[in-house]
């Protein structure tokens, strides 16, 4: 009966969704305050009715109700607790209701904090989130159901894939979520903006700290799927250019892209456009990558073909969303107010290099990911496309990106001199001709990227930082804010990922060998020895554990115990173990047992220096990005001029 | 032509420009990158040349697997029914590699035909199963898994 009402909520939700996305239109266009406030209340029911039916769909998986179908194919009887809720979102089902339930929470943020905001455009963001939802919300309905029943009822469940029983997991999806659906208020925002007519100066302004939380979320999201990559496939690889990587590596560079664009049009009101074209692209890219999941299309373009109703139904959404704001768009942009000039060099010339760039590098990515479901939707053949494509073009883009971002920042709007840039920054590139020359000397093997990856890194961070000194330095009243210090803090982790990405591959060491207990190997100056393995017991596997004792220059390092699990429902899973440190990681995986008694196993030790850097760059990222969306400047009430919609009073000197 | 104007014209120029350049690279770069994928059967129709990387799918014939000696060197037979290759690698084979299952190689043939893999994927989707079976085993209501390997 339980798992009905969560049904039951879902099908309100939708209900709820569907008035908020009308009422509230209908209400900013004829100035109705009653029909505007439809939309809070809606937001907040709607919530609720979503919080319920995952509570339910939740509880199902604690009291092991198998007579829900989703349980019963994504839990069993000796599954931990604690992977019974990471399960709720462990396969198709549970996932888009949890990608709704955040959309809702998002949906209800809004509805909360946007109290400042004119009502009209208020009403119409809540409307165009109401469609948003209920788009989804028909799909989970009609397609994808998690609460359908299994008559009759199972004994027992299959497993969770053991792969997903990891903590890591447990946070990894919802913080992706996060990112992923955040980029939805921006698009709204922008939606709300070109049917009000209200592109601003302010709109753009209410937009950012949103944007700056959903891309720090899918910040964070993206660097704990690497980390578990990492740690948990057992290959010691951080970054696999797989398309369900790349699926949410879209939405970010874009998204990146569009925090940089909403600067300029805040602070100048230039690239108005752009801006709006970027907010919507970024979320068209979050349903893409959607789909690219969720419907199939990765594991076979034919498998998607032969079973279309999810694949299908998605695609005519992503239409619908990208079409109608770009068609939206179309009609509204002519009539839109430019901004101020600026000269060839000049933070909006940099700033729109750096547009451009990342652009290009989502395209990129973009073509590589679907060009091989082009061709095998033609029949052309099944082709795929190598990590080096990805890997070298993604390195040639960053050369541009890495070498001006000091310039961003140091440079003034509007109008500046090469030569004072000049002056400013010859002490971070001495520092970077430093990093460079230390890394050709001390890494051997570091190569040309790894040497130029270094430099470019300490370029950036000595910039960042001395750019933060003389900030610091400044008259009290004038000292950085937080939106400015998050910036340093975003940009010197771009810098120290930029260490890590381009040193960590070419001077780590692996080496994959056959050792029988009492063998020792020496990688990278420490000794591995290998004392055997034994028997062990989990929860719901038993698993033959090895132990590594590593020493180096006689000392003991530490001890490692990587096992090989078998789970109750027969399926084997490595799991790696590591000795993590700042500066290198010692990782031992165990492969399969060579001989008959076990003695022998095949085993893969890895060596992989400054790859914390990697994911430490990436947590400052995030960190610079909630620190910019906290600042006191995004609570400003809104100005008069504003609330009646009138075109920028503000930027009437500037004519185009 | 004013000097905004040329200005302008400029810039949209070099713009052009930039992303020709980076379109030019991405092209060829895809080009060198693009790996064919080839079962046992297209193979035999159409051999590919030795020396040059594809992938080959297909299920790991039973009973062919086969370690050499002391070292980390494997051979195996993949399948699709009426064609198969021999197989040889070097290194830990993933955690799915079975008998009977599906698996993708991607590497070269060597002049004897033998294909030389650098790397082993074995095929699963997100439930660690093939659709077929997780049908049939939906079909009956008989959720219950095997325990026969544990």
């Amino acid at each position: 009966m339980i798992p009905e009402l969560g049904q039951v909520a879902l099908i309100g939700a939708l209900l709820i969704s569907l008035t908020m996305g009308t009422l509230p239109l209908i209400g900013a266009s004829n100035g109705n305050q009653k029909l505007m406030r439809v939309g809070q209340t809606g937001a907040v029911a709607q919530f609720f009715l979503i919080a319920v039916s995952f509570i339910i769909l939740t509880w199902a998986f604690i009291v092991q109700d198998f007579s829900v179908e989703y349980v019963a194919r994504n839990s069993n009887l000796q599954l931990p607790l604690e992977y019974r809720f990471s399960a709720v979102w462990g396969s198709h089902e549970g996932s888009l209701l949890l990608w709704e339930l955040i959309l809702c929470l998002w949906t209800f943020a809004v509805a909360i904090f946007s109290k400042k905001l004119p009502d009209d455009f208020r009403a119409r963001t809540l409307a165009v989130l109401g469609w948003i939802s209920a788009g989804f919300l028909l799909f989970v309905i009609f397609t994808s159901n998690p609460f359908g029943r299994l008559i009759p009822q199972a004994v027992d469940g299959l497993d969770l894939n053991p792969l997903l029983q990891d903590p890591g997991l447990i946070i990894h999806p919802p913080m992706l979520y996060m990112g992923y659906v955040g980029f939805s208020v921006s698009f709204a925002f922008a939606v709300a903006a070109l049917l009000g007519q209200q592109v601003t100066r302010e709109w753009v302004r209410w937009s950012r700290p949103w944007t700056h939380v959903a891309w720090a979320f899918l910040t964070l999201g993206i660097a704990l799927g690497s980390w578990w990559a990492y740690y948990e496939l057992g290959w010691g690889g951080w970054w696999f250019w797989d398309p369900v990587e790349n699926a949410s590596f879209m939405p970010w560079i874009v998204g990146t892209a569009l925090i940089h664009s909403q600067a300029v049009t805040e602070k100048r009101g230039t690239f108005r456009n752009w801006t709006l074209i970027l907010a919507i692209t970024a979320f068209s890219l979050c349903l893409l990558g959607t789909f690219l999941v969720r419907s199939g299309v990765l594991t076979s373009v034919h498998a998607f073909a032969s079973d279309p109703t999810r694949g299908v139904f998605i695609l005519a959404y992503l239409v619908v969303v990208v079409g109608g704001s770009l068609l939206l768009f179309a009609i509204r942009a002519p009539g839109m107010v430019q901004g101020s000039n600026f000269a060839g060099l000049s933070r909006e010339t940099l700033l729109l290099i750096n547009n451009l760039v990342l652009v290009v590098m989502a395209a990129m990515v973009l073509t590589g990911t679907l060009y091989p479901l082009l061709l095998d939707a033609l029949d052309a053949g099944k082709i795929s496309v190598g990590p080096p494509y990805f890997g070298t073009l993604f390195a040639l883009l960053l050369v541009p990106l890495a070498v001006l971002l000091p310039f961003g920042f140091y440079s003034r709007w509007q109008e500046d001199s090469l030569k004072r840039l000049m002056g400013e920054l010859y002490v971070p590139a001495f520092v970077a001709l430093v990093g460079g020359v230390a890394t050709y000397f001390l890494l051997p093997t570091a190569g040309g990227w790894g040497i130029a990856g270094v430099a470019g890194g300490f370029w950036i961070m000595a910039s960042c930082l001395r750019y933060y000194r003389e900030r610091m330095s400044s008259m009290p009243g004038r000292r950085p804010g937080r939106s400015e210090t998050g910036m340093i803090i975003a940009h010197f982790g771009v810098g120290l990922f930029l260490i890590g990405a381009s040193l960590t591959n070419p001077v780590s060491q692996e080496k994959h060998l056959r050792m029988v207990a009492g063998d020792s190997f020496e990688l990278a100056g420490y000794t591995f020895v290998f004392e055997g393995t034994r028997g062990v017991r989990g929860p719901n596997y038993v698993a033959d554990e090895g132990e590594f004792i590593v020493y180096k220059g006689g000392e003991r390092v530490t001890s490692l115990y990587p096992q090989k699990r078998r789970y109750s429902s027969g399926q084997v899973m490595t799991e790696a173990a590591l000795d993590p440190g700042l500066t290198r990681d010692l990782y031992v995986g165990l492969g399969e047992p060579l001989d008959e008694r076990g003695t022998a196993w095949a085993v893969r030790l890895y060596h992989k220096p400054f790859i914390r850097f990697i994911w430490i760059g990436a947590l400052l990222m995030m960190a610079g990005g909630f620190l910019a969306a906290s600042d006191r400047r995004y609570r400003r009430p809104v100005s008069e001029t504003v609330k009646h919609g009138a075109a920028d009073a503000n930027l009437a000197e500037a004519p185009a | 032509m004013t000097p905004t104007r040329k200005r302008r014209l400029i810039a949209v120029l070099l713009i052009l420009a930039g992303v020709g350049v980076a379109s030019t690279i991405a092209f060829y770069s895809l080009q060198e990158n693009l790996l064919y994928f080839q079962s046992p059967s297209e193979l035999a129709q159409q051999p590919m040349p030795a020396g040059r990387q594809f992938r080959l799918g297909g299920l790991v014939k039973p009973g062919s697997v086969e370690r050499q000696g002391e070292g980390l060197t494997t051979q195996f037979v993949v399948t699709d029914g009426p064609e198969e290759v021999t197989v040889e690698y070097v290194g830990t084979l993933p955690d799915l590699f079975r008998e009977g299952q599906g698996v993708i190689a991607r590497g070269a043939l060597d002049d004897s035909g033998l294909f030389a893999a650098s790397e082993v994927l074995a095929k699963h989707d997100e439930n660690y199963m093939p659709p077929e079976v997780a049908d049939a085993l939906e079909e009956s209501g008989h959720l219950m898994p095997s325990k026969d390997e544990g």
